[in-house]
């Protein structure tokens, strides 16, 4: 990925600087005024940290490792606009002191690494990790394909720029003077080795540290997430952890009519009248393997039944004419009795342990 | 010995303990990077033609070496150009030794593997036809990868003289020269002297996590510990950030930055700017010349 000096014509490399200096310059301002003296130290040390963690070899499946340049996790933490100022620098230690990497071709691979890849980083990691909370996995899946997303973008790039190089700059003879490769084998061939294996690099590394600053240092992953709702928010609606009950008692309620295919009365919840009614008492014989019922109702039965009258006998309002919507009536009028009560001792539970908080201090996490 | 770890220990597979795991491998790097620097930290403190100069000269007298090599449209030139670097190197006291075997060789083969197809590839004029597999060989085509093996080999010793022969800090006041914004070049020299900082501590942690560690790690958690590692480092960084930036409060940093310069222009340096002038003109020159190159494809 880092394009040594030679295999880029003089033209695209100014062309590329050229490109990358109102994207170096709106970084260095943005980032000034949010930094303000504070800029100095931290885009020294992120560009350190930028420049260490390119040295790392990450284990890929198949057994090989490969290198990441850490894009992806730089804009997760610093933001695109400073993502871009730190590995542009770590990149020019890497040319300068180092040797790695051409200065002519510096411009370049700016463009491709710092700027294409943090934009890119930025719009895939803000697009899937919208409105995610800090902690939420989807955070991890987005940071992941964000640093994936990213280096192949800038791989593309890169493949654009060898590509373009045969076509624009050749000899007498027609010979290549740069990158020979026409863009039919330059893009595939960078592609391929990006799809596969280089992005993969990236990939774990930026989902990774995403997780692993889940668990260890959320402040950090902040910067980028303006939009996650922050913990007690989502203890106040609840909505979105307990929707899958919700759906799922409606679901019931509409059910409920079910009930009705079923032949006969339920066996044992006989009324004192069903002993007096030969159909009924049939059915309880049938349902009771042809044990007749008792020819009177059972004295305790008479008795209690009169002390309760239910408000909806056999779930159908007597107004009702529809025995269907009776069923679904009935159990929204239930289910709403239950909730109810529920948010009533809630309440009061809230209540009890707002007084007991106030005294002694806080002390457990939030 | 304990069965079990006697065991795990048996199972590793010889060819995987050679190679290391991705903790030795990444030590081995981090390692090398250090060694590099220091290596051409000493390099740089030798009474040597180039450590002499004026960094202002060498900076604009080597770029302009590197931009010809890339400009040029003939091998002539090119190969002249890696001559001066060549001699360079050689009053500059850099072992060639080392430039051969660390920098022409690494570039032959990475760079040699990327262009070798093209010389069958390439449409043009036949030069040799492969008898068994049929291929072709152009002249279009082995003048287009020599053109690339040439150009890189050239433009990289030419970048690493620079990198060699200059002291850091020199490096940094030499950008301000080619009109690098203060605040970059202070950013660059921050940043330079907190790489070594991140390389130790990195270090650090491979080696404490690689000595408790018995038979191998699978690759699964392997990439735990490598995002780990990445992710223990980002909180140091942070941390360290705000200790530097109150340092630096404390002793009245407001933002603004100010460097010395106290470079001197000496006789010596200036003739040596002519000559690189003079030489970089030449090879501009001649490297527009497409004549050469149409000799060298006639006697190819």
């Amino acid at each position: 990925m880092h394009i040594p000096d030679g295999y880029l014509s003089p033209v695209t490399c100014a062309v590329l600087y050229a490109a990358a200096a109102p994207f170096w310059a709106i970084a260095l301002r943005r980032v000034k005024r949010l930094l303000n003296t504070k800029l100095v130290p931290l885009l020294s040390l992120f560009a350190a940290f930028s420049f260490v963690i390119m040295m790392f070899n990450i284990p890929l499946p198949g057994g090989t490792t490969g290198h990441a340049v850490g894009v992806g996790i730089a804009t997760i933490v610093l933001g695109p606009w400073g993502s871009m100022l730190a590995i542009s620098v770590a990149l020019l230690i890497q040319a300068l002191f180092f040797g790695d990497g051409g200065i002519t071709a510096f411009g370049a691979n700016c463009f491709n690494m710092a700027i294409v890849g943090s934009l890119v980083a930025n719009a895939v990691y803000r697009t899937i990790g919208r409105g995610a909370a800090i902690t939420s996995p989807r955070r991890v899946v987005a940071a992941s394909l964000a640093g994936y997303a990213a280096i192949n973008a800038a791989a593309f790039c890169a493949s654009i720029e060898f590509g373009i190089q045969p076509l624009l700059f050749h000899d007498a003879s027609g010979a290549p003077l740069y990158a020979p490769y026409p863009l039919s084998i330059a893009v595939p061939a960078m592609m391929i080795g990006h799809l596969t294996f280089a992005g993969l690099a990236e990939l774990i590394t930026a989902g990774g540290v995403v997780a692993y600053l889940q668990r260890s240092d959320s402040s950090l992953l902040k910067l980028t997430a303006p939009d996650a709702p922050d913990k007690n928010s989502i203890e106040k609606s609840g909505w979105r952890v307990t929707r899958p009950l919700w759906i799922g008692l409606a679901a019931l309620m509409i059910l409920t009519p079910l009930g009705l295919l079923a032949a006969g009365t339920a066996w044992g919840e006989w009324s004192a009248q069903d002993f007096a009614d030969p159909t009924v008492r049939e059915q309880i014989a049938n349902a009771s393997q042809n044990q007749a019922p008792p020819a009177e109702p059972p004295k305790g039965l008479v008795r209690l039944s009169s002390v309760w009258t239910a408000p909806i006998p056999d779930y159908a309002p007597p107004f009702m004419n529809s025995a269907e919507f009776g069923y679904i009536m009935s159990a929204m009028f239930g289910t709403g009795l239950i909730i109810a009560v529920f948010l009533l001792g809630g309440w009061i539970a809230g209540l009890i342990n707002r007084g007991s908080k106030n005294a002694p201090p806080e002390t457990g996490n939030d | 010995m304990n069965p079990v770890l006697n065991n795990k220990l048996k199972s590793t597979p010889p060819r995987k303990k050679r190679r290391g795991s991705f903790i030795e491998r990444t030590l081995s790097t981090l390692i090398r990077k250090t060694e590099r620097a220091l290596f051409a930290e000493e390099l740089a403190r030798k009474e040597g033609f180039l450590q002499k100069l004026d960094p202002r000269v060498k900076i604009i007298g080597l770029l302009a070496l590197i931009v010809d090599a890339t400009l040029a449209r003939n091998f002539f030139t090119i190969i002249f150009i890696f001559a001066i670097a060549v001699i360079l190197a050689i009053l500059s006291h850099v072992p060639l030794r080392m430039l051969a075997v660390r920098t022409w060789l690494s570039v032959l083969t990475f760079t040699g593997t990327i262009a070798f197809p093209v010389i069958f590839i390439t449409p043009g004029d036949t030069l040799f036809r492969l008898p068994l597999l049929g291929w072709t060989i152009t002249a279009q085509g082995v003048t287009s990868a020599l053109y690339l093996l040439l150009r890189v080999e050239t433009t990289v010793t030419l970048s690493l003289l620079l990198v060699l022969c200059t002291l850091w800090t020199h490096v940094l006041k030499g950008l301000r020269v080619l009109g690098v914004p203060v605040v970059f070049v202070v950013i660059l020299g921050m940043t330079y002297r907190y790489i070594f900082v991140m390389l130790e501590t990195a270090r650090n942690m491979f080696e404490a996590r690689q000595s408790r560690l018995i038979g191998s790690l699978d690759a699964r958690e392997g990439r735990r510990i490598a995002a780990a590692s990445i992710g223990v480092l980002l909180t140091k960084s942070f941390y360290l950030n705000t200790e530097v930036f109150m340092a630096m409060q404390s002793r009245g940093f407001r933002g603004e930055v100010y460097t010395l310069d106290d470079f001197k222009m000496r006789g010596r340096d200036w003739l040596a700017l002519a000559a690189f002038l003079l030489l970089a003109l030449a090879g501009f020159w001649f490297g527009r010349q497409d004549s050469l190159q149409s000799f060298v494809n006639l006697h190819f």
